[in-house]
């Protein structure tokens, strides 16, 4: 549990010491920015006609998924490729910490980084917030099951991305892979947009699989355990593999 | 456990898809020896070294640290060691201190002892005029110094340093080669290197290695006695060379002699006894007989670079084949 906690801390603070950490924080609160802007502009054009939870108007615009498919692999590339690369990962390795530790201690040292950007969006709701007349097109509890989807649809990103990264000691390779992975898993979301599901079964699978439908609950405040048993399972997946990868070191 | 054996090693081999890095090699450490890891680039050492670091495992064979195998009990192995690896990679945005306590922390250390050791290791490594200053701004010397420091941390059994010294201007090289001999005092130390006059200096036991294989096993001052070809001994002295044959011709203890002019009227007599004999008591003794200038008078000290070129010269490894 020391070895764990000393490492998350080490990989959060990673972040910090160096340009890249602010440099991905300014991006992110960039995108958020603008797809800030969009939605008031939305809300501009027809003030009257939001029926739904503003945070749903939020979702819909194309920044928030480019920041979603984006700050995974970016954030996560050098968890594993880094070390490899430098081979500060043989010094890491060689202490008594398990496998399993260093796996979840990047997991989640990623993950607090990943919220840690996403926390201005609490800001731009306020803001919303302040001036609104209506505040019940913002409940609480929308806003709260919105952060929770992105904060779900992150672990998975991020286990994804941890993947890739131990799979390889090139941080670029480990980013173009674990957004090829993400963006195919996003595009077959897509999929219910363009031609229509060839059997009845199909159309369950895919819209199972969608990740714009499981946000589009989330922003309406609607928690689906089978939502989240879905981002929760596939993470473990992920973590999982990471964790063989890892092993696969020491197997004769 | 302390059987005092802190590494015993039976057949270890490792295989790469394709070559053997290490070939069935079997060797022993005792507590409290500097033993040095000797051999030409690419024989093994580092492959060695990583398997009893428990960062590799061995293909077939056993290998025990402090009587721990490292396969199956890699944990409590670890504990006991402390590894600085080829290269000395460390985290180049940290600071020295806080990653000194960064890795004591890893390797287990509670939050009193991890500060009380980074203290002791920062003055012992001579690292506290830049304990506050950040890694990748120090010289390399320095570097190593912190990775030393690194591996000493934990208060480890055996301390495992893959090429400490590679790298250093001739200056780094002696203050980190002192700081070894310095950590020798208590602990057990397992230096790889292909700079042969470092183990000369530091080590007390080598083994050699060539191709995955251990050649030559032994303390270096035993090495050289195989290899002083029966105790030759060089004499230059200045006389006429008659005289000089007349001489040695008539000692009953000489084998053969070989007489070389040198400068002025000086010859380099390189003169072989015919047992294992000192001939020099008796060389200088015919001189002062018979008036003789003598101004050089030694035994031949082959160097670990004559063992090491001996060893691994391709003849030889006909032989083994």
């Amino acid at each position: 549990m020391r070895a764990y906690l000393t490492l998350v801390r080490r990989e959060l603070g990673t972040f910090f010491v160096s340009m890249t950490g602010y440099a991905i924080i300014a991006s992110v609160l960039l995108l958020l920015g603008f797809s800030f802007t969009d939605m008031l502009a939305k809300l501009n054009d027809d003030p009257h006609g939001a029926q739904a939870p503003m945070t749903e108007l939020f979702y819909s615009t194309f920044y928030f998924w480019l920041i979603l498919l984006l700050t995974a692999p970016v954030i996560t590339m050098r968890s594993f490729a880094f070390e490899k690369w430098s081979g500060t990962y043989e010094t890491l390795m060689t202490t008594p910490v398990s496998d399993w530790q260093v796996v979840l201690a990047k997991f989640t040292g990623t993950l607090l980084f990943y919220i840690l950007a996403w926390l201005p969006l609490f800001g731009c709701i306020a803001v919303v917030r302040y001036f609104t007349l209506e505040p019940t097109i913002l409940d609480p509890w929308t806003t709260a099951s919105t952060f929770f989807g992105i904060v779900l649809f992150g672990c998975l990103y991020i286990s994804m991305g941890c993947f890739a990264s131990a799979l390889t000691r090139s941080q670029i390779i480990a980013a173009m892979n674990s957004f090829v992975i993400g963006l195919g898993l996003f595009l077959l979301s897509l999929r219910r947009l363009v031609p229509a599901p060839p059997a009845d079964w199909a159309a369950k699978v895919f819209s199972y699989i969608s990740l714009s439908e499981h946000m589009e609950d989330f922003a309406r405040g609607f928690v689906d355990t089978r939502h989240v048993v879905f981002y929760v399972s596939l993470t473990v997946f992920f973590l999982f593999l990471t964790l063989k990868v890892v092993e696969s070191r020491r197997w004769k | 456990m302390s059987n005092g054996w802190i590494i015993e090693v039976e057949n270890l081999t490792k295989r790469y898809a394709g070559n053997t890095a290490v070939e069935g090699i079997t060797f022993s450490v005792q507590r409290g020896e500097i033993v040095g890891f000797l051999g030409p680039n690419g024989a093994g050492k580092s492959t060695t070294m990583r398997i009893l670091a428990c960062f590799l495992p061995a293909t077939s064979g056993t290998a025990r640290v402090a009587g721990y195998d490292v396969f199956t009990q890699a944990d409590a192995v670890r504990r006991r060691i402390g590894y600085m690896p080829e290269n000395n990679p460390l985290h180049l945005d940290m600071r020295v201190r806080e990653y000194l306590k960064f890795r004591a922390r890893l390797k287990g250390l509670g939050i009193g002892r991890s500060r009380a050791r980074v203290e002791v290791v920062t003055e012992q490594c001579g690292l506290t005029d830049v304990s506050r200053r950040i890694i990748g701004h120090l010289s390399k010397g320095y570097r190593q110094r912190v990775g030393l420091a690194d591996a000493l941390v934990h208060e480890p059994e055996l301390i495992i340093l893959d090429e400490p010294t590679i790298g250093l201007d001739p200056h780094q090289i002696r203050s980190v080669r002192q700081l070894i001999k310095d950590l020798a005092r208590d602990h057990t130390v397992l230096i790889s290197t292909h700079i042969l006059s470092e183990v000369e200096m530091t080590c007390n036991r080598v083994l050699i290695m060539h191709r995955g294989k251990i050649l030559a096993a032994d303390t270096t001052q035993n090495l050289q006695n195989i290899m002083s070809d029966g105790g030759q001994v060089i004499a230059e002295i200045a006389a006429p060379v008659a005289e000089l044959r007349a001489c040695w011709e008539q000692m009953g203890e000489i084998e053969y002699f070989d007489i070389a002019p040198s400068e002025g009227e000086y010859h380099r007599c390189a003169l072989t006894p015919r047992s294992g004999l000192d001939l020099r008591p008796l060389v200088f003794e015919q001189a002062r007989l018979r008036g003789w200038a003598l101004r050089e008078l030694s035994r031949a000290h082959h160097s670990l670079e004559d063992i090491f070129v001996h060893i691994t010269r391709p003849d030889r490894e006909e032989e083994t084949r």
